[in-house]
């Protein structure tokens, strides 16, 4: 489906030195506020976090203190985590803040996650058989994947990954979906499952054993504050994430199509294979300025705090090139990946279900209809 | 070891504030707590040396936190300063003060090598109240607790730090042995701690010191000049350090005449590691990552990786802290600091001490 590529290599070419410029452009210019910035967020974090543990000695003071912890764990995850990890603050040479020794406050641990994520996601970004975060093995997501009833569920998956994220994202890099179809093996799993169990545990000490025995008689109000204050997060984190790569329009590739790729097919692939919110500036910092997912895969490894002042560029660049950058609001994009998802758990018009023609009183599809 | 530190140690601790460690949140209260992290503050900086168009030595005095576990005298520190747009570069550099307990102050003295980021920094532009990033002490060129008699000390430039170190812990110790102290330095102007040196060749009990100018007539390091000083030096104990021509004349002198094997009564440290000048530069180097591949120089890998114009992180670039670590996934390399060779697939290196002998690839 190479008709999908609507410019010339030599338009992409240029296309992708554009980019490249801007590219060097930032990394020339990283520093002190850089830094500064992050240093700050991370100053916050803590703050939002200590709060929130010290607010669950105030009975009155729950729903303060569980809104100070989901502040806390959202800006771990995404602004801190997530962005750290890309290698994001590397060039600061500070430890705390290095890609290789960042752990999150999360179940996933770091190092399968980079792999996962950083690798595999920002490498092979929607291409079919290749990026396992299409759907996370679990959902229909795109039109390519061949339906099955099991995707009848579609919706229901989706809810309960949203409600359980931290530990599907632990689970994911485990690729079930991979053992399931033979391509993988159990032994695989044995190392990786032992990190994770050894990860989990640790969370789930913390957060629902030590903290809420800390409280003494509070325990089930700790508990319960420190469990919502994770679902906060799981429900935040997943809906930015689906609006990133989810959102009608958001095209899918194929292997073929991007054999011998070039760094300007590579950038044109990132731009239409990512989708943006729109909204405020507080907005974009709780989302780890993932609201900006185009600019983060156009350039994944630059702090994400600079994606909104190049956003104006990319913009004009892509109307330039004709090229499509989604974006909307929150409800929209949510609205789009909503309808996606129920849209997609039901089979493709003249998909033949064995066993459907006896509901449907013997009618069945025709050849036309396949064809299509 | 204080309750405070047992207790910001203990597992409980660890677990609630775990993913992040109890160092993640002292910081930010003070930049002074610290669990296990070692940071210091810079709470003088003294000239010791400034001939005007060379470039100054200075004396920091640092104090660090109570995670600071001491020094022994010889040993270096791994320092980190945030300088230039907040990127943070860190270096080794000797410790020359006696040595010291946990907790304890202690100092480093450096020349503002014109290259080097953090040695201008420290010397030029760092203030007392400047908080750095420290490693524990670390490194094997040291003095054993029981002293021996007689002691040989040698030191070329700023390599006289260590030995500085340890001259004074000897002092502190009450030595009763005879210390040999010989230092090379451009010119007298260029003398660090001469005022401290006069005194204790003045007073010092069984210190000589010999402070000597080869630009200006002194005779250079030579078996000869050493035998005339110490009768059977080789078999003396004795700590060199110092630039690279220094250790290759120490090393001449301390080779046994018939079996070039070197003296075990030798002790060396080396600022940076020597040149390696082996016949085995052949063969190509392949940095898988970039996708790149160039002739072998024979250079150590970060050099060549450098001179093939990538970028690879780099910190010490002597072998010390690990952060130039990258997989080897085929081929020999020679550590050229011992000179042992290494040929195991998939082996993590540092690159920085590292150098190929024939076809290498390497993660970079």
């Amino acid at each position: 489906m190479s008709d999908k590529i609507t410019l010339s290599p030599e338009e992409l070419e240029k296309f992708g030195d554009e980019m490249d410029a801007i590219r060097q452009r930032i990394v020339a210019d990283l520093g002190e506020a850089d830094a500064t910035y992050i240093r700050n967020v991370v100053k916050a974090q803590r703050g939002f976090e200590v709060a929130g543990r010290a607010l669950f000695y105030l009975p009155p003071a729950w729903p303060l203190a569980v809104a100070s912890l989901s502040i806390s764990k959202i800006l771990d995850n995404m602004e801190i985590g997530h962005n750290v990890m890309h290698g994001q603050y590397d060039w600061m040479g500070d430890p705390g803040l290095n890609s290789r020794m960042y752990e999150w406050d999360t179940m996933a641990p770091s190092d399968n996650w980079k792999h996962g994520h950083n690798y595999i996601h920002h490498t092979y970004t929607n291409i079919l058989g290749k990026d396992r975060d299409i759907g996370y093995g679990i959902l229909r997501i795109d039109d390519d994947q061949p339906w099955h009833p099991y995707y009848l569920g579609n919706p229901l998956y989706a809810f309960l990954l949203m409600m359980f994220f931290e530990w599907g994202v632990a689970l994911h890099d485990l690729e079930v979906e991979n053992i399931v179809k033979g391509k993988r093996d159990w032994e695989d799993n044995k190392a990786l499952a032992a990190g994770i169990r050894r990860k989990m545990k640790r969370q789930v000490l913390k957060d629902y054993v030590l903290f809420p025995a800390l409280t003494g008689p509070l325990f089930p109000l700790t508990f319960a504050g420190n469990a919502t204050a994770n679902l906060v997060r799981n429900i935040w984190t997943f809906n930015i994430i689906f609006c990133g790569h989810f959102p009608a329009g958001v095209a899918t590739f194929t292997q073929e199509e991007m054999e011998n790729e070039t760094k300007g097919l590579w950038y044109y692939r990132q731009l239409l294979g990512s989708a943006n919110i729109t909204g405020s500036k507080l907005f974009h910092v709780m989302s780890g300025n993932l609201s900006h997912q185009i600019e983060h895969h156009l350039f994944p490894d630059i702090p994400a705090r600079r994606y909104p002042e190049i956003a104006g560029e990319v913009q004009e660049i892509c109307e330039r090139y004709g090229l499509q950058y989604n974006t909307g609001s929150l409800s929209k994009q949510l609205g789009s990946v909503a309808k996606k998802i129920f849209k997609m758990s039901l089979p493709p018009k003249g998909t033949k279900i064995p066993g459907l023609s006896v509901l449907t009183g013997g009618r069945t599809s025709t050849p036309a209809a396949d064809a299509a | 070891m204080g309750i405070t530190q047992t207790l910001l140690r203990s597992r409980a601790v660890e677990a609630l504030t775990s993913p992040h460690g109890v160092d993640r949140y002292l910081e930010l209260v003070n930049p002074m707590w610290a669990a296990k992290e070692v940071r210091a503050r810079i709470v003088d900086i003294h000239r010791e040396v400034d001939v005007p168009g060379h470039p100054p030595v200075a004396t920091i005095t640092l104090q660090p936190t109570s995670s600071w576990q001491g020094h022994r005298a010889g040993q270096h520190v791994q320092l980190g300063v945030e300088v230039h747009g907040a990127r943070r570069t860190t270096r080794v550099f000797s410790v020359s003060s006696h040595e010291a307990g946990s907790g304890e102050p202690f100092t480093i003295t450096l020349r503002a090598n014109p290259d080097g980021v953090v040695s201008r920094f420290l010397v030029e532009e760092a203030q007392p109240g400047t908080i750095v990033h420290l490693s524990q002490a670390e490194g094997d060129f040291t003095l054993p607790a029981q002293v021996p008699d007689h002691v040989v000390f040698i030191s070329g430039g700023s390599g006289i730090t260590p030995l500085m170190s340890m001259l004074r812990t000897l002092q502190r110790r009450t030595h009763r042995g005879r210390v040999t102290f010989v230092h090379y330095a451009q010119s007298p102007e260029h003398q660090i701690f001469a005022e401290e040196l006069a005194d204790v060749a003045r007073s010092g009990y069984g210190v000589e010191v010999h402070l000597l100018h080869p630009e200006l007539g002194d005779p250079a390091l030579s078996p000869a000049w050493l035998e005339r000083l110490v009768p059977g030096y080789r078999d003396v104990p004795t700590w060199a350090c110092g630039p690279a021509p220094l250790i290759d004349a120490v090393r001449k002198a301390y080779a046994d005449p018939g079996t070039e094997d070197l003296s075990e009564a030798l002790n060396l440290e080396y600022f940076k590691p020597p040149t390696v000048s082996n016949g085995s530069a052949e063969g190509e180097v392949s940095f898988r990552r970039a996708g790149t591949t160039a002739a072998n120089s024979g250079a150590t890998l970060l050099e060549q990786a450098e001179a093939a114009g990538l970028t690879p992180e780099f910190g010490c670039r002597m072998g010390i802290c690990f952060s130039c670590t990258a997989v080897k996934t085929e081929g020999t390399v020679s550590n050229v600091l011992t000179g042992e060779t290494s040929s195991l697939p998939d082996e993590e290196i540092r690159i920085c001490v590292s150098a190929p002998q024939g076809d290498c690839s390497v993660e970079l």
